[in-house]
């Protein structure tokens, strides 16, 4: 089975390409990129017009498969991911049970293999029922298939083990990503603390909290020479911690969300829970700090942390609702809309952060570019379509999205996952 | 008298026109509880629910007393005896009870927003009653009646709110309303309980009551809650007494007509002395008396009436 596209403009930032250029894909591989492509036995796609990008990785997901399928299943989740451009998540191990040994991994597997319209990429616990005591058995479940290591949603603060656990994952191709909240600090908070929080009575989660323990994971990662992922940067501190880092070349990369780049705390005025995540969302400069270090390359990736959870669960009173919104299906047509286009985030950049840096921080090595012998995972875009965000039509089982109703321009227009169209709008 | 709000969630949402003319209501309405016969008919036939899910004693009687002065039917709901503790959500209990026909929704809840989570999808009416630490607009509404009755005008007050600035809806009500009327406000605890963010809504700061209480004209105290503290936000009831109790010593420093006003309920001699609290410069009672003027004038604002004479 052979795939033919024509006449998109291709975007690979792996190579630095930026032109018109036909792609030839032979069963789950890219055969050939040229101009002027020909083959009678191949599938034509006709990309005329709009971009084609390496597959888009989201690598930070929950599908919450198993345990909490209410919410979502590999199956939504990934039906979801496909209409929303992505070719492969990496989800997190916060599924009950806990995803720390090699069986759960080797279930997430098995099911994605029977339903997932895109690659699931698990990511295990660091430690046990990520209860920040014991570590998990990292090789084992790496040989399972897990990608990365992650006690997500429940902070590891346990300096100690994180410093263990970063050293003993240098026998693996994997990487440690680190959830930056220290939860004294943050305990019983439910959104940015500020100006904002004590004029609504919420308390509050202060920017130190994710400071305190970026500032810890950068020290770490120094100290150990190990890498370490931080996920879903919210402040300004963090990013001026992680300039800083990088500046010494401490081998630290970080994650920024949409909803991050997008929207500041004073949106909580209408105690809306589909404004309720973590980390919280921050002031407007801390907005404006986020979006300069996601052009300027100290955040390298832009991840959804899609979180889904039922209306019955978010409908209720504000301190009492849980954390955490979708993000599968709007990420792209934000990012295009709300940040390309107007010039703060160029389009190369973005598809960097969404394609060939997650594919590099997860050692993806046949993924997040375009070239003969790559996995023939892209994404095709339509920078003109027009969009209105309806989150009654969404794909997920959930529909969290405090952006309904949002009209954007740009949006994926076919995913392709291993030589297959798996989404064509 | 014009007053275009379905609901009162709080008081930032209240021009200073609407806020005098809840108080002119109130004024006018007052003398219906000194009456031999304390009723009139302007809510016949209004169904109100008194929807309590945290303690409460001024305030729930204050809202029931009110209703019935106006006739309306009130029914009480508290937490401990409903089907919230059957696992009820507030959204179900809101819809059940809509479904009987009901007009308001006074509502008290331990979580901030609420109120404004339940006017998003109810039909009736909502007044706050108090919600977590955001608001309590009643609460303020009666101080600014005690104040003006005692003081005649807001302009350039200096009135010093004292205690837990942090956890209090209290004082945010406050806050917002004395602003709006022109007073000064200082803001009074140690550094824990009184965040800085406050001075973006108009209030001074000072960690040192004896330096704030000169010249004072209105000295509000707040109930230090014990059951909130742990020695997180100070080391103990000794230093806060030392520091932050109205003393007859400290209050010498106020004004020679200052008032002395508290929400309640209080602990007598943690933040106030047994002495000050029942002193003639305090107008904690009246306070209590005014409550039921003003939940009357709101009640009577938001539910129509409007063609009504007051007197009818």
């Amino acid at each position: 089975m052979k795939l033919l596209i024509k006449n998109g403009r291709v975007i690979d930032p792996a190579s630095g390409t930026d032109k018109t250029l036909d792609i030839l894909i032979d069963r789950k591989k890219i055969a050939a990129v040229g101009s002027k492509i020909n083959d009678k036995t191949a599938k034509v796609v006709d990309a005329a017009g709009k971009v084609v990008a390496p597959g888009f990785i989201d690598m930070h997901v929950h599908l919450r498969e198993p345990g909490y399928e209410h919410k979502e299943t590999i199956a939504t989740g990934t039906l979801a991911a496909a209409a929303g451009g992505f070719t492969s998540v990496a989800c997190m191990p916060n599924t009950s049970p806990i995803n720390d040994n090699p069986g759960v991994t080797h279930s997430i597997l098995t099911e994605a293999k029977r339903s997932a319209r895109v690659n699931v990429l698990p990511i295990a616990a660091i430690t046990r029922e990520s209860a920040g005591e014991e570590l998990t058995e990292m090789v084992n479940q790496a040989k399972a298939g897990a990608v990365a290591f992650s006690d997500d949603g429940r902070p590891l603060t346990n300096n100690q083990l994180m410093r263990r656990a970063m050293e003993y994952s240098q026998m693996l191709e994997t990487t440690i990503i680190d959830h930056c909240e220290t939860p004294d600090l943050s305990a019983g908070g439910v959104m940015h603390e500020g100006d904002y929080s004590y004029q609504f009575g919420l308390k509050g989660i202060p920017s130190s909290s994710e400071e305190v323990m970026v500032a810890r994971d950068i020290i770490l990662a120094e100290s150990t020479g190990v890498g370490i992922h931080l996920a879903h940067l919210s402040t300004r501190g963090s990013v001026e911690l992680v300039r800083r880092a990088k500046a010494k070349k401490i081998p630290v990369t970080a994650e920024v969300t949409p909803h991050h780049l997008l929207l500041d705390d004073s949106l909580l005025e209408h105690y809306d829970t589909n404004l309720k995540m973590k980390p919280p969302l921050r002031d407007k400069k801390d907005v404006q700090s986020l979006r300069k270090a996601a052009k300027e390359g100290v955040i390298d990736v832009i991840a959804t942390d899609h979180a889904p959870h039922t209306p019955d669960e978010k409908e209720v009173e504000f301190d009492q609702a849980p954390f955490g919104i979708i993000g599968l299906e709007t990420c792209v047509s934000l990012i295009l809309d709300r940040l390309v286009r107007e010039g703060i985030l160029p389009l190369s950049r973005f598809i960097e952060m969404i394609s060939s840096a997650p594919a590099r921080i997860l050692n993806l090595t046949d993924k997040g570019k375009i070239q003969p012998g790559a996995d023939a995972d892209l994404t095709l875009l339509d920078l003109n379509r027009e969009v209105i965000v309806d989150v009654f039509a969404f794909r997920s089982h959930s529909r969290n999205s405090p952006f309904h109703g949002w009209k954007l321009k740009g949006a994926p227009e076919m995913t392709i996952v291993g030589g297959k169209i798996v989404y064509h709008c | 008298m014009a007053f275009n709000h379905k609901h009162l969630l709080g008081i930032q949402s209240l021009s200073a026109q609407d806020i005098r003319t809840i108080l002119d209501t109130a004024e006018s309405l007052s003398e219906i509880s000194s009456r031999e016969v304390k009723k009139v008919p302007i809510l016949r036939g209004k169904t109100i629910i008194n929807l309590f899910y945290e303690a409460s004693t001024r305030t729930r009687s204050s809202f029931e007393l009110a209703a019935k002065r106006l006739s309306a039917d009130i029914s009480n709901f508290s937490k401990a005896t409903s089907a919230v503790v059957k696992g009820e959500t507030l959204k179900d209990t809101i819809l059940n009870l809509e479904a009987m026909n009901i007009d308001a929704i006074i509502m008290r809840h331990a979580s901030s927003g609420s109120p404004h989570f339940v006017s998003s999808f109810c039909s009736s009416h909502v007044i706050n009653a108090g919600d977590g630490t955001h608001e309590h607009p009643t609460q303020a509404l009666l101080d600014a009646l005690t104040i003006q009755q005692e003081k005649q005008t807001f302009k350039d007050l200096k009135v010093v709110i004292v205690g837990d600035i942090l956890h209090s809806r209290v004082a945010r009500s406050d806050l917002y309303l004395l602003k709006k009327l022109g007073a000064k406000v200082v803001l009074v605890g140690p550094p824990s309980l009184v965040p800085p963010a406050f001075k973006k809504y108009g209030a001074q700061i000072d960690y040192n009551f004896d330096r704030a209480i000169e010249d004072a004209d209105v000295v509000m105290m707040l109930r230090i809650q014990l059951e909130r503290q742990k020695r997180i936000y100070f080391p103990s009831l000794s230093e806060y007494h030392e520091l932050f109790s109205l003393t007859p010593q400290r209050f010498s420093r106020a004004k020679h007509d200052a008032i002395i006003m508290h929400p309640g309920p209080i602990n007598r001699d943690v933040e106030i002395s047994t002495d000050m609290a029942d002193s003639a410069k305090s107008v904690i009672l009246k306070q209590v008396e005014n409550g039921i003027a003003v939940r009357m004038a709101v009640l009577y604002l938001l539910l129509g009436g409007k063609e009504r004479e007051i007197t009818d």
